[in-house]
């Protein structure tokens, strides 16, 4: 008997505030439904620490902001048939991409050096070779690799992440009605 | 030889961590860390924005709770405007917004990522440990868990607009109130969550009372407390006032006016973090740092307020003899004891006319500055604004929950560090007992990395060299 194997799906959160990976779950008891039909693979809700060999579909939520954001991209386009954007941090870099019109260290000291409540008698700004490194601007994931769809909202919502997802799993076209054609 | 582990991500929690643990020649635990490894800077680039933006730009910090930022920025506008005294229909239907929040979330953290640990053992399977292996061996256990955070999320997008980032409030109020089609529709099935509810303190009591020799035992240490109560002190988790206890239940501050925070608080900056370190200013950064969150607000309020929370909570201090409870696993008990108050609060609300009420908007003298403090899920949420004569916002300082909780989750990894890595041979079950600690914060790293980082959770255990002996995650 040739047991039939499910494909895979994939899923990460880069630079953005986990509200995709959130809508994703609002399919509510429909997750039990799509385990039926796929399995997943690494995902910030499983324990699987890394991306297996071959997913039929990943799902990349957030943009990059640093350069650990860049490696974990290109590890799930490596594994990934079908690469998704999924909201509007991946797709344009979002609301973390406001602080590309500011320098990087202006950024920092706010936060580092002249809130109402930092204590930091030695100036120190976080640099441990152990946190990745900032990039300068926060860029959007298919300016580091290539992105086969994406799906615009902050975040999209339940129905539409829904019927991509099972779209895709069924090698159909993606065609969303006007009304989950939505940004915010 | 010196050992460096690594665990990256840590995974089942929300936003990215990692985790760094030294190990001397002989096998002990020098050094053992959890780095949040993201950095957004909301405080800089929110800066020249109009003020009445901020409620909806400030919550996508987070996707998990947005309604906490949504929630506190309205209220710091509200002083800003001179508004703070909303109308009650505004008042409770952003409180409903809030108790639905705080329900889902609970829900969310308890069923979706911690009863696999719970269910199948800190070292189970790694294959089953999360909620689909939980739906396909207890599939009742995984539908209540969904239909709970289901009905948490609809009340959210009853009140907001959506179920994440909606828009619902606004500075000096609300844009809509709840009609009684919405309202009859929550009550046709609010007592099958009364139950749930129930059910769900009911398990996670047992499971803590059945393990309380290793939960006394596991990250299990003393701490100064903080949280809110009102005037009473009864826990008030969407308004209030700011109390301190320490490790004993002595008050060390309390009725602090929410305006004067930074007078109280401050944050310590480390280099190998991107996520500070609060601490309360009279003890000092060593001496004055605390935790928050379901388990200080249980201990620290006098009461719940609710009957049925009330009489679990009873049960809950009784376990210590009416003192604060500082085991690092009771945070799942004590946080399924506030979902059951959330819930009667939730009831209460729905029978409440004024929710149909029409006022929905006041409106007050420009004072340019404002504070404000709620307790999100994963404890208390500071918002100081200062907005100019333009309406622009000049200046911000947001200091989230899970940043309160920094240094209390890196005590808990060094203590379980120390106690499960100690001169073993290790292996994946091990680290997750790491993450186990971690995890019974429910830290939310996508808000603590607002300003500061997102973590992904990598655990790695180095040697005393500092050379990496094994990495959980990252290849």
């Amino acid at each position: 008997m040739i047991t039939k194997v499910k494909p895979r799906i994939a899923t990460t959160s880069l630079a953005g505030c986990f509200g995709c990976h959130m809508s994703l779950l609002d399919i509510d008891e429909r997750l039990l439904d799509l385990v039926e039909i796929a399995d997943f693979d690494r995902c910030p809700i499983d324990d699987i620490k890394e991306f297996h060999d071959h997913c039929t579909i990943g799902l990349v939520e957030g943009g990059c902001s640093n350069d650990e954001n860049v490696h974990v991209l290109q590890q799930i386009r490596q594994h990934c048939e079908i690469l998704v954007s999924v909201g509007e941090c991946a797709r344009t870099g979002g609301i973390p991409a406001l602080r590309n019109p500011i320098a990087l260290k202006e950024c920092l000291d706010e936060a580092y050096q002249s809130g109402p409540t930092v204590y930091n008698p030695s100036g120190t700004i976080p640099n441990d070779q152990e946190i990745p490194l900032l990039l300068n601007r926060v860029i959007p994931c298919h300016e580091v690799v290539k992105v086969d769809y994406h799906i615009m909202g902050c975040p999209p919502s339940a129905e539409t992440l829904w019927k991509v997802l099972t779209a895709l799993l069924s090698h159909e076209d993606v065609e969303l009605p006007y009304e989950l054609i939505k940004y915010d | 030889m010196n050992t460096r582990v690594v665990i990256e991500p840590v995974t089942r929690v929300e936003g990215h961590g990692k985790v760094t643990i030294h190990l001397d020649d002989r096998g002990n635990v020098d050094q053992a860390r959890l780095h949040v490894v993201e950095f957004r800077g909301f405080e800089r680039f929110i800066q020249g924005r109009p003020y009445w933006e901020v409620p909806v730009l400030v919550q996508r910090l987070c996707g998990i709770c947005p309604v906490s930022h949504h929630l506190a920025a309205s209220k710091a506008m509200d002083y800003v405007i001179g508004a703070e005294k909303i109308t009650p229909t505004a008042e409770k239907i952003r409180r409903l917004m809030h108790y639905g929040q705080i329900y889902q979330s609970h829900a969310l953290h308890f069923f979706h990522l911690a009863s696999p640990d719970l269910l199948f053992g800190f070292d189970g399977e790694v294959a089953k440990r999360n909620v689909i292996g939980v739906a396909q061996e207890y599939p009742q256990l995984a539908t209540q868990g969904i239909m709970m955070r289901r009905y948490g999320q609809e009340i959210i997008e009853a009140t907001a607009g959506k179920r994440i980032h909606g828009t619902g409030s606004i500075p000096g109020g609300v844009n809509k109130n709840l009609s009684i089609e919405e309202r009859d529709h929550f009550l046709s099935s609010i007592d099958q969550q009364m139950e749930w509810s129930r059910s769900a303190v009911n398990i996670a009591r047992d499971y803590t009372l059945a393990h309380l020799e290793t939960a006394s035992q596991f990250a299990a240490f003393d701490s100064n407390h903080l949280g809110l109560v009102d005037e009473s002190g009864t826990l008030d988790l969407y308004d209030g006032k700011l109390k301190a206890i320490d490790a004993r239940g002595s008050i060390i501050f309390e009725k602090m006016n929410p305006q004067d925070y930074a007078g109280y608080i401050a944050e310590e900056v480390r280099s190998w973090s991107y996520m500070k370190f609060p601490f309360i200013r009279s003890l000092g950064p060593r001496k004055g740092w605390y935790r928050v969150g379901p388990l200080a607000r249980v201990n620290l309020c006098d009461r719940m307020g609710t009957p049925e929370a009330d009489a679990a909570r009873d049960e809950f201090m009784a376990v210590s003899g009416g003192m604060p409870n500082n085991l690092s696993l009771a945070y799942h008990w004590a946080r399924m004891i506030e979902l059951l108050h959330c819930i009667e609060q939730i009831r209460n609300l729905l029978n409440d006319p004024d929710l149909q009420g029409e006022d929905l908007v006041v409106k007050g003298e420009f004072r340019g500055e404002g504070v404000a403090i709620l307790e999100a899920p994963r404890g208390t949420l500071f918002h100081h604004y200062k907005v100019d004569e333009n309406d622009q916002v000049t200046m911000a300082n947001l200091i989230v929950s899970t940043t309160s909780n920094n240094e209390a989750m890196n005590r808990a990894v060094s203590d379980v560090a120390e106690k499960y890595l100690t001169g073993r041979e290790i292996n994946e079950g091990l680290l997750n007992h790491v993450e186990v600690a971690i995890r019974a914060y429910d830290p939310c790293l996508s808000c603590a990395t607002h300003s500061l980082g997102q973590m992904p959770l990598i655990i790695e255990l180095v040697d005393g060299h500092g050379s990496v002996i094994a990495r959980r995650k990252k290849a």
